[in-house]
């Protein structure tokens, strides 16, 4: 049996032992996370990616506990049969994963790069930060998703809470649903488009010029995710008001000065 | 950050509800392990008022005369509670500080409660025909323990835990507050008000009297004033979120009433899941699933919304 520590607030196990539950077959694994803790569903997600060659997974029960697909930096695949709580699947930079129930607040929060499908609603600040990679909702979201992003899409077929794209650096939000108040405010850079009824604007953010590459992007990120023809869309931008920096990475700009 | 629960069975049947609401709190322990707190809806006593009352508090000195002043100061109450007409029918001893009291009694209630809270040290929790305030210190395990809310059946119930940020690691400051005179509604609370002295003063004024320096306590008081005055729950809180200025989620119950109010910018999370039978809400998902065994759809509720299901 293995013995579990837990600190003073008691949520860390710092001398947690890799279960080694699964079944595994070729590169493919799938294991039971109903009676394990947070600590041991990652642990056995790590083990069997980085130790035992598997490249798809498919992880039963989740149960909504925190913190779960967190930190996987290989190509991979990965199944979540559930929902997810809060933090799920942040700091990624690979995986493609699929989470057939809903996840918590901050979903994917400074995901790198990789694809994370969810089939229902997703919580606050889904994409918080987000880096890189696609984040494709079905449900609805919550308040402030994709603040502070600083690139990737974010695409939510249902609505959005508000303040959507706060101080959004760079990316794209894709929202076929409506949308609540202040959306893009404080808004860097970035695009985003709404199909439904947009509450009102955030400082700074304005109505943008459609353009052909627009409807492209959106069409094609339709199509891949199989989600039938798109509906129409309404752009908004940053309007440089508030802020005006330029595009540049800072390496480029090391180059240019 | 505080944690938040609640669950309520719309064809009015009986449920464990104090196991239920202990496994959803227990699953939110890291959002609050200071204090846990409850309103429990049970079913009603012969049409009798129920009061739950505190002496002392959970970290009250034991000087000398301690066990001595509890035993002076309860039979006190007991004698007050007779002399306005009351008949009491029972009374248990919950912990050496907490007590619960069952009685018959058709008068005024604001004059009882501040009768009793006259008393040095005395706190009415709760006061009502179903509704039952446990609230103490540490996780929801061991408050159901000591409490024995094992045994405990009915129809509705919110919880809370709390990581106390704005007033003392108390019994004073643990949530749920019952809306004092207001029988049978109680409110608990994640997020702050910016303009609680405000409110404050201005209830004070008006007579209502805080038992706390927590700002949650407002939330309660302010219902209570708005359904005095005939506003029914939806209306007092749809109300609460013009006058209540910061970021807050609160849930309110009544008698048959649940209720939750998010404020305009919803920074403080709530996650809400509704079937035939039952509605369940949290502060995270984790604390449903604690008492929902199959695979269930949950949705954030929007800013500025209020929503209010009826047993």
């Amino acid at each position: 049996m293995t013995q579990i520590t837990y600190d003073a607030r008691g949520l860390a196990e710092p001398f947690a032992e890799i279960p080694k539950i699964s079944e595994i077959d070729g590169q493919t694994a799938r294991f039971d996370a109903k009676d394990l803790t947070t600590r041991l569903i990652n642990l056995e997600l790590r083990w069997l990616l980085y130790e035992q060659g598997v490249t798809e997974v498919e992880i039963a029960n989740p149960g909504s506990k925190h913190s779960l697909g967190v930190g996987i930096l290989t190509r991979c695949r990965i199944r979540f049969d559930g929902s997810l709580g809060y933090f799920g699947c942040g700091l990624i930079d690979g995986p493609e994963i699929h989470i057939t129930g809903r996840v918590g607040w901050s979903a994917c929060e400074n995901m790198m790069s990789g694809v994370v499908v969810v089939d229902g609603n997703a919580g606050s600040l889904t994409g918080a930060a987000l880096r890189g990679g696609d984040v494709v909702v079905k449900g609805r979201v919550g308040a402030r998703s994709g603040i502070d992003q600083k690139g990737g899409t974010i695409l939510i077929l249902g609505s959005a809470g508000s303040m959507t794209g706060f101080m959004m650096q760079r990316g794209r939000i894709i929202i076929a649903g409506d949308v609540g108040p202040g959306l893009g405010d404080s808004m860097y850079d970035g695009t985003i488009y709404v199909a439904g009824t947009v509450k009102s604007l955030g400082i700074d953010c304005v109505p943008g010029e459609w353009t052909d590459a627009d409807a492209e992007l959106i069409e094609r990120k339709f199509r891949l995710y199989g989600l039938g023809s798109p509906p129409e869309f309404q752009k908004f931008v940053c309007g440089k008001v508030l802020y005006n920096y330029d595009n540049l990475e800072p390496s480029e700009r090391k180059l240019v000065l | 950050m505080c944690g938040i629960a609640g669950i309520i069975y719309r064809d009015g049947s009986q449920h464990p509800i104090g196991d239920e609401m202990t496994r959803m709190l227990q699953s939110m322990k890291h959002r609050g392990p200071d204090s846990t707190g409850y309103a429990l809806y049970g079913a009603p006593e012969n049409g009798n008022l129920v009061m739950r009352y505190k002496l002392a508090d959970a970290n009250t000195p034991r000087d000398f005369d301690f066990e001595e002043r509890l035993r002076k100061h309860r039979a006190i109450v007991e004698s007050r509670l007779r002399s306005l007409g009351a008949r009491i029918d029972e009374v248990e001893e919950e912990t050496k500080y907490a007590f619960r009291v069952s009685f018959d009694y058709d008068g005024d209630l604001k004059h009882l409660a501040d009768f009793v809270e006259d008393i040095p040290d005395a706190e009415v929790l709760s006061l009502g025909r179903t509704l039952e305030i446990v609230k103490d210190l540490g996780d929801a395990e061991t408050v159901h323990e000591q409490y024995g809310l094992a045994e405990f059946t009915g129809t509705h119930a919110i919880g809370h835990v709390r990581m106390a940020t704005e007033s003392e690691v108390d019994i004073a400051g643990a949530h749920p507050y019952w809306a004092y005179p207001y029988s049978d509604v109680a409110v608990v609370h994640n997020g702050q008000l910016t303009n609680y002295f405000m409110w404050r003063r201005r209830l004070e004024r008006a007579g209502r009297r805080f038992m706390s320096e927590c700002d949650s306590e407002i939330i309660a008081v302010y219902l209570a004033v708005e359904m005095t005055n005939g506003a029914s729950l939806e209306e007092a809180m749809r109300k609460s979120l013009d006058e209540l200025d910061g970021v807050f989620t609160y849930i309110a119950v009544t008698k048959d009433e649940l209720g939750v109010a998010k404020d305009e910018l919803a920074a403080k999370p709530l996650v809400l899941y509704e079937s035939d039978d039952l509605v369940a809400l949290a502060s995270e998902e984790i604390a449903i699933r604690a008492i929902v065994d199959h695979e269930i759809d949950t949705y954030d509720p929007y800013e500025r919304e209020v929503l209010v299901w009826k047993r």
